[in-house]
């Protein structure tokens, strides 16, 4: 593994699967009746975060006390950030500190590049602008995997936002390099442009797109990224390419419907389809907790002599 | 590479070992094999066999995993971190006789490892340690109740356990390294 998780891109496929097993064995941990272990005691990681963030930050600090790191959140609501401290200023103050790894989530494309180039400690993208969020394509291929046993060959149709979509490029990286078939369905105004050479179908149809597939995939409407006249209004996108459970109907029996949250019910899915029998959104939470137990766990130890 | 036991004398070993399980421990009930990954987790299950046996009665087998817990972890800042398999333990371990199992006993820091990792598991009655090679060296004041052979090593020596369910043949040699 390299020194840092910046993006899918760092990883090889041999190394993805190790994360995925390696978050298995860390599930257990999960399931103990003392659910923490003690292997990075003495640690500190810190969890800097400039975006809000619910899911992503917990499961991070619950992956991080299960490990048993001692770990600081930064929120920047209440830190100097507010008084115009730059993110060079602000990771060169905490690094001085010297803390092992540093979480960061930030609004701008690249800032964990910025970062990993200031800093000696590791890094963990936990989503860059509209460029990558790794760990949630990890713990979406973990999920797929334990489902359906294997990711390779499987039908997988992502539909919503794809211009503004961390989630979907940290997944295209992933599952296109485990061999699944991608499919990305979205409106006209929110696609891209040069998505198709990503190796991925795209489709403008949903119901074309869905038509067959063992996972759906749905991502946020995202209305705060969104200065532009993207959506004629969300009713329309709801009709156009909500998924609602005539539309899961088309794809294979065994679907699986999945969605990174928040979730906007009634926007990009129906409140009876994320809460049905397909859906496995709850279990991508759950498992995200291994999944960064696991990258945590690998990151710590030395990088390849490669790096 | 001279072999220490072949298939025929391990096998020897571990059904006496079952003997003399059963001889200390009077209440069968309350036994529990535990086998430290990898390589004891296959001479658990031979043991729970070999126990059924003679007293027709099902032992309950779990393997654990110590990486977790081990005292070298993150001393290396060069090397990659060693693969986790999984802990299963399918049974509470309160109040249980815990038979833990090794293939080779050396300096004793598996086995301090495992110790930490089954307290957090519960409060067995009691932890005894079975082990098919006890080759010395310890560095922890860590003793084994039974012992398939002691095999006196120098410390340039390696102990090699083979067993037929991961490596494909039994047998346990010494390689000079």
């Amino acid at each position: 593994m390299k020194k840092d998780l910046l993006s899918i891109d760092d990883l090889t496929g041999d190394e993805i699967h190790l994360i995925l097993d390696t978050s298995e064995a860390m599930r257990e941990i999960g399931q103990r009746p003392i659910k923490k272990v003690p292997t990075l005691r003495g640690k500190t990681v810190v969890n800097l975060f400039y975006e809000p963030s619910t899911r992503t930050r917990t499961s991070f600090e619950i992956a991080e006390k299960r490990l048993s790191a001692d770990t600081l959140n930064i929120a920047v609501s209440t830190s100097s950030v507010l008084k115009g401290e730059t993110l060079a200023d602000t990771a060169m103050n905490i690094e001085a500190m010297a803390p092992d790894m540093i979480v960061l989530r930030h609004p701008s494309s690249g800032a964990c590049h910025v970062l990993a180039r200031l800093c000696r400690s590791r890094i963990i993208n936990a989503g860059d602008g509209m460029h990558e969020h790794p760990t949630q394509a990890l713990l979406d291929a973990f999920t797929i995997r334990e489902r359906k046993g294997r990711i390779e060959g499987l039908k997988v149709t992502i539909v919503g936002d794809l211009l503004h979509s961390r989630v979907l490029r940290s997944n295209i990286g992933l599952l296109t390099k485990l061999g699944a078939e991608v499919c990305a369905c979205g409106p006209r105004t929110l696609i891209p442009a040069g998505l198709e050479r990503c190796g991925v179908k795209i489709s403008t149809s949903v119901d074309e797109a869905v038509a067959g597939a063992d996972v759906i995939m749905m991502l946020r409407i995202q209305q705060e990224r969104m200065q532009g006249a993207f959506l004629p209004s969300v009713r329309e996108y709801f009709s156009t390419f909500g998924m609602t459970a005539a539309r899961v109907a088309r794809a294979k029996p065994d679907v699986i419907i999945m969605h990174p949250g928040p979730m906007n019910r009634g926007v990009e899915i129906a409140s009876d389809v994320a809460d049905g029998p397909y859906s496995v959104i709850l279990e991508q939470v759950a498992n995200g907790v291994a999944v960064r137990m696991a990258v945590l766990y690998l990151l710590a130890g030395g990088a390849d002599a490669s790096d | 590479m001279p072999v220490v036991l072949d298939a025929q004398r391990i096998s020897r070993s571990l059904a006496r070992i079952a003997h003399e399980i059963l001889e200390r421990n009077h209440q069968v009930d309350e036994l529990a094999l535990i086998g430290i990954r990898r390589r004891g987790v296959p001479l658990a299950k031979r043991l729970a066999h070999a126990i059924h046996e003679i007293h027709h009665s099902e032992i309950p087998t779990g393997a654990l995993d110590i990486t977790l817990y081990r005292d070298d972890l993150m001393r290396t800042a060069v090397a990659a971190q060693p693969v986790i398999r999984r802990t299963e333990i399918p049974f509470s371990i309160d109040d249980k006789r815990i038979l833990l199992v090794d293939d080779v006993l050396y300096t004793g820091r598996t086995i301090r490892a495992a110790l930490d990792a089954l307290i957090e598991f519960g409060r067995p009655k009691a932890i005894q340690l079975v082990v098919l090679v006890d080759r010395g060296h310890r560095e922890l004041p860590i003793k084994a109740d039974y012992v398939g052979k002691n095999v006196p090593t120098s410390l340039s020596q390696s102990v090699q356990v083979h067993l037929t369910e991961i490596d494909g043949r039994d047998e346990v040699e010494i390689l000079e390294s």
